[in-house]
């Protein structure tokens, strides 16, 4: 045991004596949080729009005011031909392209029905998907009105309507900083969990400590509780951080007990070491490690259900999803956080995490022993 | 009891589809409180074999022991007795001169006071830069904190994988008196080198030589024991008179040396004035006889295997 302690003695010297690692620690995880939750917003807002107008009419003018005064579109260009406005398109100065046929206002009173010709610049996906839904329902708003302007006195709605009342449980204005700013914070996690550990035991290889520590009288588990200790520590003090950041900056208050997120983390601190012994029992630089930890990452980050559903993706990545610690700890974190969630409820993430932590350090443990 | 034993030790290693050998059944042995010298040019497999005697490697074959502990099975006590300085400066760079040795005192359970008097001669050059970051420390200076590390615990044997190589030659001549010094207090060293003239300043050395000792002995009685004339040959075109020299009948072995080529004569042919007769168009010819140094008698060794 003695020796432990002039291990964590030494580590933490170098801990804090290492300007990266501290910064890496304290300062980036508050600057993430402060500026990924404000990107990282599904919203559309801005979707640039060009107009042709072929009609001229009242019920056109009136049509295009209800869609840019929406708040959603930016009127990019008015034009004449659609030439021009494809002409924008191409050149990346508008996302959408709404056409109204001359005799739009004509054909809407006679016939009760008028065609409009909607173009989407597909180029980024979502933004044109929302962008397009948006507009349909503005527009099937707006034809709401008209007909409303009709039939003024309706003995009877003649079309029968559904209309639908909607409401958001747990966030109720679907406030995307609230479902972010957990997600981010458990990345962080395993940022200093697994990575900054791994990346210190393989520095201590690629120098050549290692085996100066190794002709000594140091026990193998010692070494390696004396490097997963100090990051186990490191990672609950980011915790502590990041919900200090989101409870300031956000006024995110968890909703259930913050002992349950401190206990999560505290096992899932415990697998996310055991992974970054097993990346640096593998790896013989720091830059392989770097590599190894990047590809994770995006992998973790992608199919851990941040910024995407899992539950959209197809059945095999929904299966790999499974094996991704990052999941489990971020759907405890939103759980807790947003609706309250009790032990009771996270029993079998806490669970599948600590099976998690077992197999990975045995793992890790196991091929460490091969190799050394 | 010897410090070192070691018997046919093997060890290959495999790179790709080839198998290289590293060691070729290594035997020797090291009595207590000699200085023992490993001479060999890179890759002789100096490095391997402190490897397996500092139980940091498993030899393929064979048996060693360090401080009469088994390499394998007693692994535990070795490293609790051996002081091991590895080729590549292996201390924490981050960590300063003062809290790297002691960092090493404690986990060997003792102190920096406890065994100061091993180290005091280097460790108060070391001083003035007690608090400096050892990864900032000049070359010569890294060394000795090195040993001063791995003699902090008072090792009974101490293993030094090529101390000298990059210092400059003040210091290199500094270690070596250091060196001298801790086998006077009965620490038993292994030491490797690539440098033949720090040869002389072991007890005994074996000449190692792709994986193999080639020689084993002291190195008075290995320069005593060259046989052959050797002539120290010198001319106003050395690439000329080399090939000249190698062309020649009476010439066993003939090579560059300092500023002179040596060669090396059959026994039989052994005159100046032989070589005189078949030099006397060259330029400016020197002709001294010389003594064999260690150097001769390694380069010998390797053309006789």
């Amino acid at each position: 045991m003695r020796s432990l302690r002039f291990l964590l003695e030494k580590e933490f010297r170098q801990i804090f004596r290492n300007p990266a690692i501290l910064r890496m620690i304290f300062i980036m995880p508050v600057i993430q949080l402060i500026i990924l939750p404000q990107v990282a917003d599904y919203e559309i807002r801005n979707v640039k729009m060009d107009v042709i107008d072929h009609d001229h009419s009242m019920y056109s003018r009136e049509m295009i005011r209800k869609i840019t005064s929406s708040g959603c579109f930016e009127l990019a260009g008015y034009h004449d031909s659609y030439t021009a406005a494809l002409h924008d398109v191409e050149h990346d100065r508008t996302d959408l392209i709404l056409e109204i046929p001359a005799g739009f206002e004509r054909t809407l009173v006679r016939e009760n029905e008028a065609p409009l010709f909607i173009a989407v610049n597909a180029i980024n996906g979502m933004r044109a998907n929302l962008g397009a839904a948006y507009l349909n329902s503005i527009i099937r708003d707006y034809n709401q009105e008209v007909r409303a302007e009709w039939i003024r006195f309706p003995r009877f709605d003649e079309q029968p309507r559904i209309e639908v009342q909607q409401r958001n449980w747990y966030n109720l204005h679907l406030n995307y900083k609230l479902f972010m700013v957990p997600g981010i914070l458990v990345i962080l996690l395993t940022m200093v969990g697994a990575f900054l550990a791994a990346l210190n035991i393989v520095k201590e290889k690629e120098i050549g400590t290692i085996e100066q520590i190794n002709v000594t009288p140091i026990r193998k588990h010692h070494f390696i509780l004396g490097k997963l200790i100090p990051f186990w520590i490191m990672g609950l003090l980011v915790l502590s951080l990041g919900l200090l950041v989101a409870r300031l900056i956000y006024g995110i208050v968890p909703v259930g007990n913050i002992g349950l997120i401190y206990l999560f983390a505290a096992i899932f601190l415990l697998a996310v070491l055991g992974l970054g012994l097993l990346i640096s029992t593998i790896s013989h630089t720091q830059q392989q490690a770097m590599l190894i930890a990047f590809f994770l990452m995006m992998i973790f980050i992608l199919m851990g259900g941040l910024y995407t559903s899992i539950e959209s993706m197809p059945r095999w990545a929904q299966v790999v999803t499974w094996f991704n610690p990052v999941t489990y700890f971020i759907d405890v974190v939103r759980m807790v956080v947003l609706k309250g969630s009790g032990l009771k409820d996270i029993a079998g993430h806490l669970g599948i995490i600590f099976i998690f932590a077992v197999v990975l350090n045995a793992w890790a443990v196991f091929s460490y022993r091969k190799r050394t | 009891m010897k410090a070192i034993t070691a018997e046919n030790i093997r060890k290959s290693y495999k790179n790709g589809k080839e198998t290289v050998e590293a060691l070729r059944s290594v035997s020797f042995s090291v009595d207590r409180g000699e200085l023992f010298g490993c001479i060999g040019p890179d890759g002789a497999g100096k490095t391997t074999l402190f490897r397996i005697l500092v139980t940091l490697l498993l030899a393929d074959e064979g048996r060693a022991t360090v401080d009469g502990f088994e390499v394998v099975k007693e692994y535990p006590e070795i490293r609790r007795r051996v002081g091991y300085m590895p080729g590549r400066f292996s201390l924490y760079q981050d960590l300063s001169v003062q809290e790297n040795l002691e960092f090493y005192a404690t986990i060997f359970r003792t102190s920096v006071k406890e065994n100061y008097h091993l180290i005091k001669d280097i460790y108060v050059q070391l001083e003035p830069f007690a608090s400096r970051p050892a990864g900032k420390l000049s070359g010569g200076m890294k060394q000795k904190l090195a040993l001063c590390c791995a003699l902090i615990h008072k090792p009974t044997v101490l293993f030094l994988d090529e101390p000298t190589t990059g210092v400059d030659a003040v210091s290199r001549k500094e270690f070596w008196e250091m060196l001298k010094r801790l086998k006077q207090q009965g620490i038993s060293i292994l030491v490797s080198t690539p440098y033949m003239d720090e040869a002389s300043l072991c007890d005994r050395i074996a000449m190692m030589h792709d994986g193999q000792f080639l020689k084993t002995d002291s190195p008075q009685n290995i320069t005593r024991n060259f046989q052959q004339p050797l002539f120290a040959v010198k001319s106003g075109d050395m690439f000329e008179l080399l090939h000249r020299l190698k062309k020649m009948e009476g010439i066993q072995n003939a090579y560059p040396f300092g500023e002179y080529h040596h060669a090396v004569m059959k026994s039989g042919m052994d005159t100046e004035a032989y070589l005189r007769e078949h030099l006397a168009e060259s330029p400016d010819l020197e002709i001294l006889p010389v003594r064999a140094d260690i150097e001769d008698c390694f380069i010998h060794e390797m053309q006789k295997h």
